[in-house]
């Protein structure tokens, strides 16, 4: 996803272009994967800014991230209690005025509670807590958080959660698959009988996105998964998940310029 | 467990029903209006306390009241060991004193039956030893330097018996017990694993269990946001009435944040912050970790406490926040025998007394006598010492992570610990001899006398052994057994429950040799983790089975590329009362202490859990041993499978027919003669040679040779990437003395098979000439055939192993 610089092109690298980009990652009690994900918007290049669920400010970052983990323990139904919180607020508002927000599994699970993504996840069909490498296809690259992808790109990420099973009444889903929401898909087996495969979905402007796989835990070689959908990597190579952060911030950077 | 106490009378139920306060619920609407505020007010725990109408047995009423029946027997104490009681306090103990010792002097607790032979781990230990250790055996956890102003700490503890009766809970609170007292040494907890041990596999008890253990302990670690990089699953029929769920978990820190248990300075407050208290797990420690089962009884299973993962990983969060500013002075974390065991070891380890006000305590459960408060070992609870000028600070830090708290009182300079039940002393004791200074028994041990036969009755000449494989259809077929049988086959369908990705720090987890996590982004410097235990061996001999437990968690370290540094052991064994189990117990010891010291690694802690017996028959002596090693960057870490087309196989080690014990004698259904050898300098040797190969990049991939010897090291190396290979074994067999039968599935200690890129050869073939360690080269990788293929003997297809490899579990479990 780097590109080599021309001969000659002394312009700074990707990487250093993309640091103004400021992406908030949130911390509710029980989140578990926000240094991960704070971590990942480093590796491609951006700011992380830490965001606390009890605060009603933003801080001017240009996108958010509501990272994984179990916010409220999952008290009550994934997601339930953390829609509450005071800085859902900005959140909310800030979606419907274009700001960039993805969410990754009990993010995900938070935006369907808030309403900004439309569905719910329900217990894995299998009724455990599944972790494996899971291969899933950008359907959509369109959205604010899969442009560095080609459309119909394979990925292989982590997938690891108990409630990962998402679920939607037909008209939602005929809605989705029109209107080109489905942003990514389960392949090579549906780990947890979600819907029609989908591991991800976006709202209308694509702005928003959830999925339930976790891109920030591929961003790094060494520690990622041990395969890749783009070729052979070493052991734990995989750092199919970085397009996510680096579509974000270049999309920022763009429009700031 | 029912208040069985005459001195402590309950108001009647009806008044209970009446004050049975309402506990506070964070409803969403709470938390959207006043997200930022502090439970546990004073006025809230008053409230509540009024219309407790306790007849409160008073240390002065004790003294008046010498010839009062105490139910000393029912809480789980011996009569000399209530004369013991009686004799340090001068009179007959309160209600809750006698609560407080009971659980504290509990073998769980106090060691008691452990102790006169646990001393050589601190006693066989040399200078060059103490070397890293920042903080040994006594504390919470050990501590060893790790270099960089880093150090580590780790710990495992056995949750055994609560498992038992309730799976679920069981498991779950034990990854909480051992979380939290890696957390009371200041540390951030990074990774957790868990060596488990069940009945036969086919046993209709056995899915109950292993359904409820794996599902608590995912459930609860994977809460906590920690990855578990590693484990054992062993299936054994000696485990059916006593599984063994053991819990490791490891945390880092810089040197500065070491915090210790000690309550010092006069007039500093005491704070017990967390969960509230409820009447879970009462008696947990003292009634159902030591003793053992008896179906004549009644049901323990409230004495199993009740695990909030959402809780302790708030804590977590807490508690480093307090650590980073320095608001506590000493910290411990609650866990069997509840506030009992944390205010007499904190009081005791500290320079002075303490004084607590029992009515302080914030409750789940209203009517909890003063005795059940002391005892109650419910979940997610810490207490601290915290001086004047920080407590603002403190109470912040519990505001922004809505934790409860509430004071319960102070540090003293009387040397003794005071408890008061609204104003009035229940509890009036030197803390040293609740928490320290308890019973010790020297219990008589002798060599069974069946020992001398179980070690005449080898598999070779047995029924059992009389016939083995020979033909290549046969060494095929038994190779695929091996493969598919309980404790050899693959373990996914567990470890895909627990979370190995998150903290984005595992380089190495399952199935690897051991679980390596990196502690500084910066430079890579990290740790690996291995745990290992065999109880076939232990059983058939003690001293040499814990050494073999021992060399095995050296090897896999070293088989990673780390630098062995530290060992925790876990000690399971059956009830120290009968002589048999207390030999067992004491040669492990002995082994286990004699072959730390030849390895030069010292024992940092750990856990005795006694009495898993089943009426008279106990488990097999089960010595976990957890080793920790060192990377100075975990980017040189070694996997366990081969996948460069190309590369050269090698095997270290020779091999000898040591069959007894072995996989493949269980699979025939044996068990007797003597383990395998064990000769510590050349585990060494073979650790040195594999830790230079993986630093100076020489190999690709290293696998240690253990339980299901070659036979099973060769698969899981194919398999580990689904990467075949040829092999040839002639030269091998001809250079030890024995067949290929045996070459596959003995058990032969200090081996590895490595895979050598074809530029490093020379390289590591001179390193090994140079140390006079056996190698020999006995294939090639290949990336095309899809098999293992033993040349001009058989060839497994990996399609065919994986599958029997991976069906096993799915098939009794999923």
């Amino acid at each position: 996803m780097t590109e080599t610089p021309l001969i000659g092109d002394f312009s700074p690298a990707p990487d250093a272009g993309l640091s103004g980009a400021r992406i908030g990652v949130v911390t509710f009690p029980g989140t578990l994967d926000d240094r991960d994900a704070a971590r990942a918007v480093r590796i491609a290049g951006g700011t992380a800014v830490s965001l606390w669920h009890g605060d009603h400010d933003l801080q001017g970052v240009d996108g958010v991230i509501i990272p994984g983990g179990f916010s409220y323990g999952d008290y009550l139904r994934a997601g339930a209690i953390s829609r509450f919180a005071p800085l859902m607020d900005q959140i909310v508002d800030g979606a419907g005025g274009g700001l960039p927000v993805l969410g990754i599994c009990n993010g995900f699970q938070v935006l369907t509670e808030a309403h900004l993504l439309p569905g719910s996840m329900i217990k894995n069909n299998h009724l455990h807590f599944l972790c494996r490498d899971q291969r899933l296809r950008v359907e959509n690259n369109a959205t604010a958080w899969t442009s560095q992808y080609e459309a119909g790109a394979e990925i292989v990420v982590p997938l690891k959660n108990q409630d990962g099973q998402y679920v939607a009444d037909e008209k939602t889903l005929d809605e989705l698959e029109a209107e080109n929401r489905v942003v990514f898909r389960y392949v090579d087996g549906n780990p947890n009988g979600s819907r029609r495969d989908i591991a991800g979905i976006s709202n209308a402007a694509g702005n928003v996105v959830g999925l339930m796989p976790h891109p920030e835990h591929a961003v790094e070689a060494g520690f990622g998964p041990d395969s890749s959908a783009f070729g052979d990597v070493a052991l734990r190579g995989g750092t199919d998940g970085l397009g996510i952060f680096t579509s974000v911030l270049t999309k920022i950077v763009a429009g700031a310029k | 467990m029912t208040n069985n106490n005459p001195v402590v009378d309950q108001a009647s139920a009806s008044e209970r029903m009446e004050t049975s306060a309402s506990t506070r619920l964070e409803t969403p609407d709470e938390v959207r209006n006043e997200h930022v505020q502090s439970f546990g007010q004073a006025a809230d725990a008053v409230e509540r306390v009024e219309g407790r109408q306790f007849n409160i047995d008073t240390v002065e009423h004790a003294a008046q009241t010498p010839d009062t029946e105490m139910p000393w027997a029912e809480l789980g104490l011996k009569q000399n060991e209530f004369d013991e009681v009686v004799k340090v306090l001068g009179r007959r103990p309160t209600a809750a004193e006698l609560a407080m010792y009971s659980v504290m002097w509990s073998e769980h607790c106090s060691y008691k039956s452990s102790k006169v032979h646990l001393r050589q781990f601190g006693d066989k230990v040399t200078e060059d030893m103490k070397k890293h250790m920042l903080v040994g055996i006594g504390e919470n956890a050990g501590v060893t330097d790790l270099g960089d102003g880093w150090a580590v700490t780790f710990k495992i503890e056995s949750h055994n018996s609560p498992t038992m009766v309730e799976p679920y809970q069981g498991a779950a609170t034990g990854i909480g017990g051992i979380v939290r007292d890696i957390i009371s040494m200041g540390a951030r907890p990074v990774a957790v694993m868990d060596p488990l041990r069940f009945g036969a596999i086919g046993h209709p008890d056995t899915a109950r269990v292993v359904h409820g253990a794996v599902a608590g302990i995912g459930g609860y670690g994977n809460s906590l946001g920690l990855p578990n990089i590693g484990g054992e699953v062993v299936f054994d029929s000696v485990y059916q009435g006593n599984p063994l769920v053991n819990a490791l978990a490891v945390g880092v820190m810089r040197h500065e944040d070491i915090r210790l248990a000690n309550a010092s300075g006069k007039g500093n407050k005491v704070v017990l912050f967390g969960a509230r208290t409820g009447g879970d797990g009462i008696g947990g420690a003292s009634i159902l970790s030591s003793e053992s089962f008896d179906d004549t009884k009644p049901s323990k299973r409230p004495a199993v406490q009740v695990g909030d993962p959402f809780a302790e990983k708030v804590l977590i969060e807490c508690c480093l926040e307090l650590f980073k500013g320095s608001l506590v002075e000493g910290i411990q974390d609650l866990g069997a025998a509840g506030i009992s065991c944390a205010t007499s070891e904190l009081a005791s380890n500290g320079d002075g007394g303490m004084d607590v006000e029992l009515t302080s305590v914030l409750l789940r459960d209203p009517t909890l006598t003063p005795g059940e408060i002391l005892m109650s070992e419910s979940q997610e609870r810490m207490m601290a010492v915290v001086s004047p000028e920080n407590v603002e600070a403190f109470e912040a830090v519990m505001a922004k992570w809505a934790v409860e708290y509430s004071w319960l009182g102070e540090v003293t300079d009387t040397g003794r610990l005071v408890i008061k039940w609204d104003g009035e002393t229940i509890v009036d004791v030197d803390p040293r001899t609740v928490a320290h200074e308890g019973p010790v028994y020297n219990r008589p041990y002798a060599r069974p006398e069946w020992q001398d036969k179980l070690q005449a009755d080898s598999f070779r000449g047995s029924a059992a052994g009389a016939e083995v494989p020979a033909s290549a259809e046969d060494l095929k077929a038994a190779v695929l057994e091996l493969m598919a049988s309980p404790n050899m086959c693959s373990k996914d369908w567990v470890t895909n429950q627990y979370d190995r990705y998150v903290g984005g720090n595992t380089a190495l987890a399952m199935p690897d040799d051991a679980g390596v996590v990196r502690v500084d982004e910066e430079t890579g410097l990290g740790v690996a983790l291995a745990t290992d235990a065999n109880g076939r061996y232990t059983f058939l001999d003690p001293y040499q089975g814990a050494q073999l437990a021992l060399a095995e968690a050296y090897r896999n370290v070293a088989t990673t590329g780390a630098v062995p540094m530290a060992v925790s052991d876990c000690l399971n064994f059956g009830s120290p009362e009968d002589s048999d189990v207390m030999w067992q117990l004491a040669e492990a010891i002995r082994g286990l202490s004699d072959g730390c010291m030849e390895l030069g690694v010292p024992v940092t802690g750990g856990n005795v859990s006694l009495y898993n017996q089943t009426g008279s028959t106990p488990i097999h002596p089960t010595p976990v041993v957890a080793m920790l090693g060192k990377f100075d960057d975990v980017a040189r870490r070694t996997p366990s499978g081969w996948r460069e087309d190309g590369q050269a196989i090698y095997l270290m080690g020779t091999t000898h027919d040591e069959l007894d014990g072995s996989e493949w004698a269980n699979l025939r259904g044996h068990l007797g003669g003597k383990p395998p050898a064990v000769d510590l300098a050349v585990e060494k040797l073979l650790g040195e040679l594999l830790i230079n190969a993986s630093r100076d990049g020489m190999i690709d991939a290293a696998h240690d040779i253990s339980e299901g010897g070659l036979a099973a090291a060769l698969s899981e190396m194919a398999l580990r990437f689904g990467v075949g290979a040829r092999i040839g074994l002639g030269e091998v067999c001809e250079r030890d003395g024995v067949d290929l039968f045996t070459l596959l599935f003995s058990e032969s200690q200090a081996r590895a098979v490595v895979s050598v890129a074809r530029s490093e050869e020379v390289r590591f073939k001179d390193m090994c000439g140079a140390r006079g360690f056996p190698f020999m080269r006995i294939g090639v990788v290949d990336t095309e055939n899809g098999a293992l293929d033993f040349q001009s003997e058989f060839s497994v297809p990996l399609a065919e192993l994986k599958e029997a490899h991976e069906g096993t579990l799915p098939k009794y479990f999923a």
